[in-house]
This record gives C-alpha cells, structure tokens and sequence, in this order.
C-alpha cells in the first residue's frame, strides 16, 4: 500500500472538471485509488464519489493505491493536484 | 418574488449568468413533471429492468458522445471538459453497479433506485459550506434527469421544434439543453435552478446568450407565451413589463448591441494609433482549432500557441507526426500573418508521471518548462523538429519559456541548433530565417534583458507569472491573492526596462498574459513602447478599439506619469481617468 495526504490548492477546489480529470488519471492505473477527505472515503475512479468528497481549496485529501501499480498512482494524482488541475 | 415600487412590472430576482438583455415571449420546456414512484417487479421482470437500465446508459452516453463531438469542433476546451464530466457521471461503475444489484435484490425499478443513489450524492455536496462546490449539483442533476428521461420515455427537448425566436424558461437546464438548442431561435435563458457558475452559465456566455439562473420557482408563475425581459446583466426576470421599462430595456438593447457591430467592425481595420504607430495585435491560443476564433475576432497573428495543452488532453507526449501536424494546420490558417509556438511550459509534476519519481514542495520554483526540456534533449528535439518542418506552412516564431539567464538560452539555441543541422543532413526543408525569442517571466531574465536581447530575436512578457514572481505571490491562495497586482510599480519598471533594452537592441518586445487584454493596460504599454500585444480572441476587438482611439504621445504622457507614481492605487485612479477621459463613463459600463 502506498499514501500520500495532499492539500486542494486550486481555487475552486474540486469541481466536476477537476474531479473528472482525477478520474481519468486514477482509471489508468490497475490499483484500486481511494481518497479519504476527514471522515469520508471513496473511490477514486467513480466521479460521484470524487464529486461527494466536495473538497473546496486548503482541504486535506488523502490518496491511498493498493496494487502492482500503487506508487505510480499515487504520484500520478498528487502531480494533478499540484498542478491544480491546469486551472489557476 | 419581490414588486417594484412605482410600476406594475413584477420582478423575478434570480443570479446574473451570462450578460445581455432578450426581450420576447417565454417558451416554457414542458417536461418538469418527473415524478419518480417505487414500483415492485416481478420476478421475472428483473432480468428486463436490468437490461432496460443498461439500454438507457448506454444510449445517453452515446448521445453525450455526439454532442461532445459537436462542441469540440465550435467551442473552447473548457467547454469540452463540461461533457467529459458528464459522460464519466453516466459511466460511474460504483453507482450503476449499486443499481443493478438493487434492482436484483430489492426487486424495484430502475428509476426508482437511480434517483435514490444520485440523491446520496447530491445531499452530501450539497452541505458543502462552499458555493461554487455545492453548484455542481446542477451538472449531477441534469445528468440524472437525462437519464431519468430516457427511462420514462420522455422525449428530450431540442429547439429544433421552435418556429420563433424564444426566450426558453425550465426549471432547470442542462449542459447538453443549451448546446442543442439552435442559436437564432433562442433569445435568452431562464431557469429556477442553477448559478452564476454552473456549466450552463459558462456554456450560454460562451454563445453570447444572455441568462438568468437561480430564479427559485419562478417557473409556476410564468405563463407559456407570455412576454417578459431577461436581464442577464442585473439577473432579472420582468414579466408582463410596462411600456417605460419595455422602451428603457430597448435602449439599453439597441447600445449594446450598437457597440458589438462597431467592435466587429473593427475586424479588417489594423491596431494603429491616430497618429498612425502599427501595435501588433495577436490572440493566444492552446488549441488548433483556436485559431478559427482568433482569426475571427480580427487577430493578426498568434502571439503564443501553448503547446502543452497537445500533452495534456492526451496524457502522453505526441509523436513528432501529430504535433508536425498540428503546428501545420495552425501555420497554414494564420499564414501570411505570424504564429509564436511555444515549446513546453510544463511543470515537474506534469512529467512525473512518465518520467520522474520525484515529489517538488514547490512546483513553481522548481523542475519546468526549459528547465525540463533541457534535462530531457529527446522530447525537446522532437518538439523542435516538429516546429522546424512545419515552419514551410507558414511564418512560424519559436519561443521558449521561463529563461532564468543567458546561460540557459544559449543551451536552449544550441540544440535547435543541432536539430536543423540533422534535418539539413537528412534534406528535410524548413525555413532558415524561423525567428526565435524567450519569455520573459522571471525577474532575473528582464533584469539581464540588456544581453538577452543579444541572443535573441524577439522577447514577449509573459505578466502572470512575472507578476508572481517578482511580488512573490501565488494568486491561488485566497489569503495574499489581494497582493497580486499587475500595476505594482516593480512590475511596470521590470516592463519598462524589458521593452527598453530590446528596442536598444533593435529586437521587437510583446507582451502577453492577461495584463494585455485589460482596457485600462493598453494606453500605458502602448506608452511604453510595446510592439506587440496578444490576448485571448475574445479581447481583440476592445483592445484594438483602444489602440485605434489613442495618440503615441498621449500614452506616452500617461506612461510617463505612471511610471513616477510610488503606489498601486494611484496608478489604476490614474489609468482609470485616463481611461474615462478619453471614452467617457458610459463606456466603463460595458467592460466586464
């Protein structure tokens, strides 16, 4: 298992378009991606799920990979989050 | 609901969420009635209702594929990135999943739990503190109506039908409703849901109608034909309105609508000041098909074409035939007027993922763009080769980003170098006289622009990140977005300097970023030399009316006063007289 705990800094946070393209990102890999924002967890390849975490900028959002893949996932998502999803 | 005093005009308050007045007659989308009942299958029905489900996910996905399709080729990627949020909500595993084992083991239909497993999500968002994140259970809702559509065989709306012009009103509206509908026979629209944020906002400004969202249950209230103002400016409905306000809104009307056809006017007509000083005028773009709209709004060439967005949407660094492709379709439709490419301005994080392992604690200060592209000569060269064989299209610039010194720009020169001496040897033509220039982004690199300039062909400002830089302020953080200002004197003087030691050096110096498509920047920077100036499209107009309506000696005289003014409020007072003085105070209301 692989994690890696980040800070929404776009200043949107992650709306439909950003959580679509976390979507997109964790879908590539074969690890099952789960990100747990204070109490809630979810999938990271179910958009829904990514919409419910309702993570506004300056929230903390934790990304666990479990799998052959499990770093790369990590590092894949941490680097959109970085990149604040190509918005700002 | 509120009435306005005075008058008989009842006036629905709603969210201004795209600009503009529609005076018409309401059309009202008759398919609000969705009533959802739970309903219990029989055994033998189950196998059909999940089969039924499967049906209505597959067809609206489909069908959300083909207007995506639709929008790619008309609109900007932002609006293509609406559908893909769309298409991945039909396409959620865990929820349909959810569904179908309900339907199986509960033994109810399918709209039934659907509804019930969109509404778990849509509660939780929407006790989001947070405004813009809670609207986003509008794009849910609409996708979860779409789908609920198709279930109950209701047939979907497309003004297809309408024989009028229309302001068209629904409870709500969806993505997909406002792209589908044909653009002359829609005047405005009008929805009880929805905010200024929402796709739909976005989707209406970017056709140029005008909307009001959020209007709570105005829906009840409206009577289908009936004759009523849209305000997309006040975020307004007047129903029934009386003859003083009807005349009042059609003056408004008619101004607005006077100013755009002396904008598009302005499309043939070159940026030149009264005194006849020629200012570049170009757009920025990130896609190809980009150029289409800069070429619309009057454009003379592209001053930046962000190539990093061909990485981007495919996740994956294009073949040299792709980008050569690219590149050529956008040197080919510009031609004869100049195209600036840019070579990648990526962050370390956006190669991580193929590339580098690496964590940055600060992407910005760290392993990007030339810094990059030099650590890594194969993607660099194959960019490069790209660009050079497709410079026989056109007039082709090549730019390269975040230069920090002169050290890196010879590096940078040496390998192009090296790939036009590989492309002579193996007879690859491509134009010799391919113009190169640097960004200039980084303190350090306009501080030094004095030997830049001697390496280089041409500079262009690239404000956003000079601004941060040198002010050492990341606008994304709420908390010192306030100290993010790009007429802080430091950053005029760095301009300043910038366009000084390129004209001593006999180079031409642009400036893009957005400080080029602010109205009350043009006179200033006209003043202080620029040559060129590019903007998203959109600006052009406005910007070259400025540039039109403008003496070099005028800004020259404001350049100069501002250039001697200690503090920021100052200088936008003096830049917005200035500005006021020469276009009056009815103008300034049409700036958004």
């Amino acid at each position: 298992m692989f994690e890696k705990e980040i800070t929404v800094t776009n200043r949107l946070g992650l709306h439909a378009r950003p959580a679509a393209r976390v979507v997109q990102t964790a879908s590539g890999f074969k690890s099952e991606i789960r990100l747990r924002r204070d109490d809630l967890e979810v999938n990271a390849k179910s958009i829904m799920g990514v919409m419910m975490l309702a993570a506004e900028m300056g929230s903390r959002v934790l990304i666990r990979a479990e799998g052959e893949d499990e770093a790369q996932a990590v590092e894949a998502l941490v680097g959109l989050f970085q990149e604040k999803f190509g918005e700002d | 609901m509120e009435k306005e005093e005075k008058t008989n005009n009842l006036v629905l308050t709603g969210t201004p969420a795209s600009p503009g007045i529609a005076i018409g007659k309401i059309h009202l989308l008759e398919r609000e009635i969705l009533q959802i009942k739970e309903e219990k299958l029989k055994p033998e029905e189950v196998e059909h209702e999940i089969q039924r489900f499967q049906k209505a996910l597959d067809e609206t996905k489909a069908e959300l594929l083909r207007i995506r399709e639709k929008v790619k080729k008309s609109m900007a990627t932002e609006q293509v990135r609406i559908f893909d949020a769309q298409i991945l909500i039909v396409d959620d595993h865990d929820i349909n999943q959810k569904v179908i084992k309900e339907i199986s083991e509960l033994g109810t239909n399918a709209e039934f739990l659907y509804k019930k497993a969109v509404q778990e999500t849509i509660n939780r968002i929407s006790a989001s503190k947070n405004e813009y994140i809670k609207e986003r259970v509008y794009d849910i809702e609409a996708l979860s109506n779409r789908l609920l559509y198709r279930l109950l065989g209701i047939k979907h709306l497309t003004a297809a039908t309408l024989t009028s012009q229309v302001i068209l009103m629904a409870g709500s509206l969806s993505p997909a409703d406002v792209v589908h509908m044909k653009k002359d026979k829609v005047l405005g629209f009008a929805a009880d849901s929805g905010g200024g944020t929402s796709h739909v906002a976005v989707l209406a400004k970017a056709l140029g109608i005008p909307a009001v969202l959020g209007l709570k249950n105005a829906f009840n209230q409206v009577a289908n034909h009936q004759t009523v103002i849209l305000d997309g400016d006040r975020g307004i409905l007047i129903l029934s309105p009386d003859e003083v306000t009807k005349k009042e809104y059609e003056l408004r009307q008619n101004h607005i609508l006077e100013r755009k056809r002396k904008l598009t006017e302005l499309k043939a007509l070159p940026a030149e000041t009264l005194n006849q000083k020629r200012v570049q005028l170009q757009a920025n773009i990130e896609l190809p098909q980009d150029v289409d709209s800069a070429l619309n709004y009057g454009a003379e060439g592209i001053g930046v074409y962000r190539t990093e967005y061909l990485y981007l949407t495919e996740s994956a660094f294009p073949p040299e035939e792709e980008q050569y492709r690219a590149y050529k379709r956008v040197l080919e439709k510009m031609a004869p007027h100049p195209v600036v490419i840019r070579t990648y301005d990526l962050g370390g994080d956006k190669f991580r993922h193929d590339l580098s392992e690496s964590y940055e604690a600060n992407p910005f200060l760290g392993w990007r763009a030339i810094r990059a592209c030099l650590d890594l000569p194969h993607i660099f060269k194959t960019q490069l080769k790209a660009m050079l064989r497709a410079s026989q299209h056109g007039n082709l610039r090549i730019m390269f980003p975040m230069i920090s010194g002169v050290e890196e720009l010879k590096k940078a020169k040496d390998i192009l170098n090296q790939v036009r001496e590989e492309l002579r040897s193996q007879k690859v033509p491509f134009d010799e006289r391919v113009q190169v220039g640097i960004m200039m982004e980084i303190p350090s690199a306009c501080l030094v622009a004095d030997s830049l300039a001697k390496e280089c062909d041409f500079f262009s400002i690239g404000t956003n990140d000079l601004i941060q830089y040198s002010l050492a302020v990341d606008r994304g953080n709420a908390r010192v977005a306030n100290l993010y200002q790009s007429f802080h004197p430091a950053v005029l003087k760095l301009i300043k300097h910038t366009i000084d030691s390129a004209h001593k050096n006999k180079i031409w110096v642009g400036l893009c970023g957005e400080m080029a498509a602010d109205p009350f920047a043009t006179t200033l920077l006209v003043g202080m030399g620029i040559d060129e100036l590019s903007c998203s499209p959109l600006a052009v107009p406005q910007i070259k009316k400025i540039i039109r309506s403008i003496t070099t000696g005028e800004a020259e005289k404001v350049a100069e006063k501002v250039l001697n003014l200690t503090q920021i409020e100052e200088i936008k007072k003096t830049l917005r007289e200035a500005y006021i003085k020469r276009f009056g105070q009815e103008e300034l209301l049409c700036l958004n």
